[in-house]
């Protein structure tokens, strides 16, 4: 028999979509999305707001029906078992679904007992988790007294109270700052390291270089691209480097030698004259050193040069041609809010 | 995994097992979905009960409402209005307290359901109810948890009541009668609370909830007995305060604490209760079940 989980690509998959739909009036947040992940990986679906990620996530935890399509998640349908289905997933939204008015054990004590542990198997499932993720300190602490990193950090601890065999992380880091979002990796990381498969949605390039294995591109409803983060860099012109000379003068004769000599990526050599920057889109590490090594020879001091990925306006631009619709640039100060709110 | 899991260690186990059981078994792709068990959906609520209660703990400016809302009624109609009604039932403000007390009794359901809608909303509009419906939790648990509290908050808010009116000369008659109007307050209270939970789960935010409340709730409450004899109002609003049952609530109460008869009212407020709720309920069930 075969079965819609039976992975293409060998092994079943955790998670199988096929041709999802869902539709508000005239808005097409799912216009027939079809997704495998497999088995203990990590999924990253990217794609800017409002490309459908959050309807995808909030379909697969049953929080919605979808108009049409299939979708099955650790063997159960989504329509047809989502109570089974309940059992074996763990669901970390967007804006940390925590009870801000409860203790951060209040919190995980009641999940334990909303799936059902005996009082004293939910009691030392909160004592674990809360040491696990480093909240013992604040354990007896309302939640909205935390900051955002630990709010996060305790959302997570929720998720994983049932042992999930499918982990949704919807933008665990949208609106963090970077230290905060460092943090929050580590934590996922090590929980991926314990087998449980992840689909992640998130906005950042960087982050699903991070954490994913697989990536899926999504704009307006519909997969763009999908395939593993190398090939997909590669397809998008992989990282570049931002070289500064000490004197702005040098930036275009420099940026002519580097395309003279063919050593850079599949797009040429752009100036920002506003930061005084060359930006060099580079394949490999090689291209790299080939980019040093031709700066040094013409004898051009620099000031600083730095590797970057992406942004996931640059991937829009090279898969779609146009620019991802309103892309958000979240500061700490915006995130405090958002969480307030 | 079991179809039924039991309540306790073996299910920690079940959730371990699952993984690998659910994705090799292809049983498992061919079943249907497992229903929910009563002792299940008692522990939910019973947890979830918990988590409300411990709101007031944290928060316990929450019952600011609770004591002051019977106080100042109390006192407000007593004092206020206490004198000139009093004279038309044949007495002075002592004859008023003996007929407003039973109406403000019955009254503290009303109040303390229109706050469950509010409450509900901004929870409902929280992160934290999304992780609650990603749960293999029976959905209405999380509405009886919140009736159940309020339920203990209006009993507290008699309470309170009750001391105020002793203070301001009440005199109780028959503590049996007593008794069973609050009851009966309890029964036509969690019926609203259903309507209320309704508005609260489908309405936008909490202020529009707030405001629909007020909106129903006044004409209802101030076209009705509780706070004076409806015999010197104009004929249509007669009509209009005979058919509400908030004076059928009302006047039974005041039958059962001062004595007379309740027979016809009692049923009444019955009918209304079982009604509303065997209506009201399902709907507001169904919406918390299918919002998106």
């Amino acid at each position: 028999m075969t079965r819609i989980d039976d992975n293409p690509a060998g092994g079943r998959s955790a998670v199988t979509v096929r041709g999802l739909v869902k539709h508000y009036g005239e808005t097409k947040a799912l216009d027939g999305v079809d997704l495998d992940v497999r088995e203990g990986t990590v999924m990253g679906v990217l794609g800017p707001n409002g490309a459908g990620k959050t309807t995808l996530v909030r379909i697969l935890s049953t929080l919605i029906t979808p108009d049409a399509g299939e979708a099955v998640v650790a063997g159960y349908d989504v329509v047809r078992q989502p109570r089974q289905l309940r059992r074996v997933i763990g669901l970390t939204g967007q804006y940390a679904s925590v009870d801000e008015k409860l203790p951060g054990w209040e919190n995980l004590y009641l999940i334990g007992r909303l799936l059902d542990l005996s009082r004293k198997d939910a009691r030392a499932r909160a004592d674990e988790l809360l040491e696990r993720f480093s909240l013992t300190e604040a354990a007896r602490r309302p939640a909205g007294t935390y900051s955002g990193g630990m709010r996060r950090r305790l959302d997570l601890a929720a998720s994983m109270i049932g042992r999930p065999a499918v982990l949704y992380l919807d933008e665990p880091t949208t609106g963090l700052d970077p230290r905060t979002r460092n943090e929050v990796w580590t934590e996922v990381k090590a929980m991926v390291g314990s087998g449980v498969t992840v689909l992640l949605t998130t906005q950042y390039m960087e982050e699903a270089e991070q954490l994913a294995s697989e990536l899926t591109v999504v704009d307006r409803g519909k997969v763009i691209a999908k395939g593993g983060i190398e090939e997909l860099k590669a397809r998008v012109g992989g990282r570049s480097l931002r070289v500064r000379p000490v004197d702005p003068l040098q930036l275009r004769p420099l940026a002519d030698m580097l395309d003279e000599l063919g050593i850079t990526g599949l797009a040429t050599t752009t100036v920002d004259n506003e930061t005084g920057t060359l930006l060099v889109p580079i394949l490999s590490d090689e291209q790299l050193t080939a980019v040093v090594g031709a700066v040094t020879a013409r004898g051009i001091t620099i000031s600083s040069i730095t590797t970057e990925l992406p942004s996931l306006d640059e991937v829009f631009l090279s898969l779609t041609g146009h620019r991802a619709s309103a892309p958000q640039d979240t500061t700490p100060a915006d995130s405090l809010k958002e969480v307030a709110a | 995994m079991s179809a039924h899991p039991s309540p306790t260690a073996t299910l920690d186990e079940a959730l371990r097992a699952a993984p690998s059981d659910t994705l090799t078994t292809p049983a498992a792709h061919l079943k249907g979905d497992t229903p929910i068990s009563v002792r299940a959906h008692l522990r939910h609520t019973g947890a979830l009960i918990r988590r409300n209660l411990l709101w007031i703990r944290q928060d316990p400016e929450s019952m600011f409402d609770a004591i002051l809302f019977p106080v100042i009624f109390t006192l407000l109609f007593v004092y206020v209005f206490g004198g000139s009604i009093g004279k038309s039932l044949g007495g002075g403000q002592d004859a008023y307290v003996q007929y407003v007390v039973p109406g403000l009794m019955a009254m503290m359901g009303m109040n303390m359901a229109q706050g469950v809608g509010t409450g509900f909303n901004q929870d409902f509009n929280s992160g934290v109810m999304d992780r609650f419906r990603s749960l293999p939790i029976g959905r209405g648990s999380v509405l009886f948890a919140k009736i159940a509290v309020e339920l203990m908050r209006m009993l507290f808010a008699t309470a309170v009541l009750m001391l105020v009116a002793v203070l301001v000369g009440y005199d109780v008659h028959r503590w049996d009668g007593l008794l069973a109007s609050v009851g009966l307050s309890v029964v036509f209270g969690s019926a609203l609370m259903w309507v209320f939970l309704t508005l609260g789960v489908t309405m936008k935010n909490a202020q529009s909830v707030q405001a629909m409340g007020f909106l129903v709730l006044m004409p209802l409450q101030f076209g009705s007995s509780i706070f004076a004899p409806t015999a010197s109002m104009p004929g249509w609003l007669r009509n209009f305060t005979d058919y509400n049952p908030l004076s059928a609530l009302a006047d039974t109460a005041r039958g059962l604490m001062e004595g007379g008869p309740v027979a016809h009212d009692l049923w009444v407020t019955l009918i209304w209760s079982v009604g509303l709720t065997a209506v009201m309920a399902p709907v507001a069930i169904h919406k918390f079940r299918t919002k998106s």
